[in-house]
């Protein structure tokens, strides 16, 4: 849940990477983390983390400056992807303001992907949260890949598979090599500031 | 869900716990909501990453609620751990809100727990009743 303090003029929204293991969340949040200033990120925090497997969440805070007068503070937060820790995922996800779905562009995580997708269409039903109304972006990640031996999805097919009635922003992206990485926060910022502020000051 | 909260309604937040719990002997007090979200924090939090300190204890109440869960319990209303020098208490504020109490060992825990209880009855109604 987003917090407005008002003798700051400051807001504070959670924005939650989420999609399959090994699809990169991880690798967007710590990207973001080298490449910012100290100005703007926080202590970035990874916890219980076996070999590069989130078990619980990554955590980066972000102070994004100021838009129409009030400071963004934005947190960042990965869930484990893998579909064992699903009683974890819902737990980061509780009070989620904004989403980037990480999809893996690797052919063999097709399926992968799709399920993932339906099963953040579920946990977010379960808390009364319509995956239609809560600000979302896809990121087709691993685009570095395309031209190597390994068969990757094209991102038709993608968008086929995940963004077909969806029909959200999306952003081809390579989290290794920070390709769109920004662009994907600045989008997903973009759309939580703005649904969070009308939610909340046109009460 | 979301919260918005007025000069008046933070300052009212700030004295309630600068006189109930801070007077008592913390050392600093937090609340935080339980997805996270910093509200307040007061005290002397001198190289004390309170943002962290934020998120973190709101996933720990949350795992701990799963626990909970596992025997029989709807959730835990306190959670407390115990360093060499420092302690850490956990009050749960309403239904979306958690209070984080930093106090040394020269503090007691009796009087931390009925500071905290008290205060709670304060803040839920600043917060908006059953959050
Ligand atoms: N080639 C390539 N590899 C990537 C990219 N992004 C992530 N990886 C690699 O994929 C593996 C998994 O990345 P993580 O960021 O840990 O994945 P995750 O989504 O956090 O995984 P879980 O924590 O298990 O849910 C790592 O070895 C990364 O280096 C990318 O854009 N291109
Ligand atoms: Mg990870």
């Amino acid at each position: 849940m987003s917090f407005i303090d008002l003798s700051k003029n400051e807001v504070q929204c959670k924005i939650v990477f989420y999609g399959p293991g090994r699809g990169g969340k991880t690798t967007n949040l710590l990207y973001l983390h080298q490449a910012m200033t100290d100005s703007v990120r926080g202590k970035m925090v990874t916890i219980d983390t076996k070999g590069d497997r989130t078990l619980f969440f990554d955590f980066l805070p972000l102070a994004l400056g100021q838009i129409q007068g009030l400071s963004i503070k934005i947190q960042l937060y990965t869930v484990p992807g893998q579909v064992m820790y699903n009683a974890t995922r819902k737990l980061v996800l509780k009070g989620v303001d904004g989403i980037v779905f990480v999809a893996d562009s690797l052919k063999v995580q097709k399926e992968k992907n799709v399920e993932s997708l339906e099963n953040l269409r579920q946990n977010l039903a379960e808390d009364n949260v319509d995956i239609n109304e809560i600000p979302l972006v896809l990121q087709y990640n691993k685009r570095d890949l395309g031209g190597s031996n390994i068969p990757i999805l094209s991102v038709e097919e993608m968008q086929e598979d995940m963004n077909k009635e969806l029909q959200v922003p999306w952003f081809s992206g390579s989290a290794l090599k920070g390709d769109g990485v920004f662009e994907t926060l600045r989008e997903i910022s973009k759309v939580t500031v703005k649904y969070v502020s009308r939610k909340l000051l046109s009460r | 869900m979301d919260l918005v909260l007025s000069k008046e309604s933070i300052d009212n937040i700030i004295s309630a716990l600068d006189e109930d719990v801070l007077r008592a002997g913390a050392d600093c007090v937090l609340l935080v909501d339980r997805s996270g979200n910093l509200i307040v924090n007061r005290g002397d939090p001198a190289n004390l990453d309170v943002v962290a300190l934020a998120a973190l204890s709101a996933a720990n109440f949350g795992a701990t609620a799963e626990i909970a869960k596992l025997i029989g319990e709807d959730d835990f209303a306190l959670l407390f751990h115990k360093g060499k020098n420092e302690n850490i208490h956990f009050t749960k504020v309403g239904k979306g809100f958690i209070l984080i109490t930093l106090f040394g060992k020269d503090v007691s825990l009796g009087l931390i727990r009925l500071n905290t209880a008290r205060v709670t009855d304060t803040l839920i109604p600043i917060l908006g009743g059953e959050l």
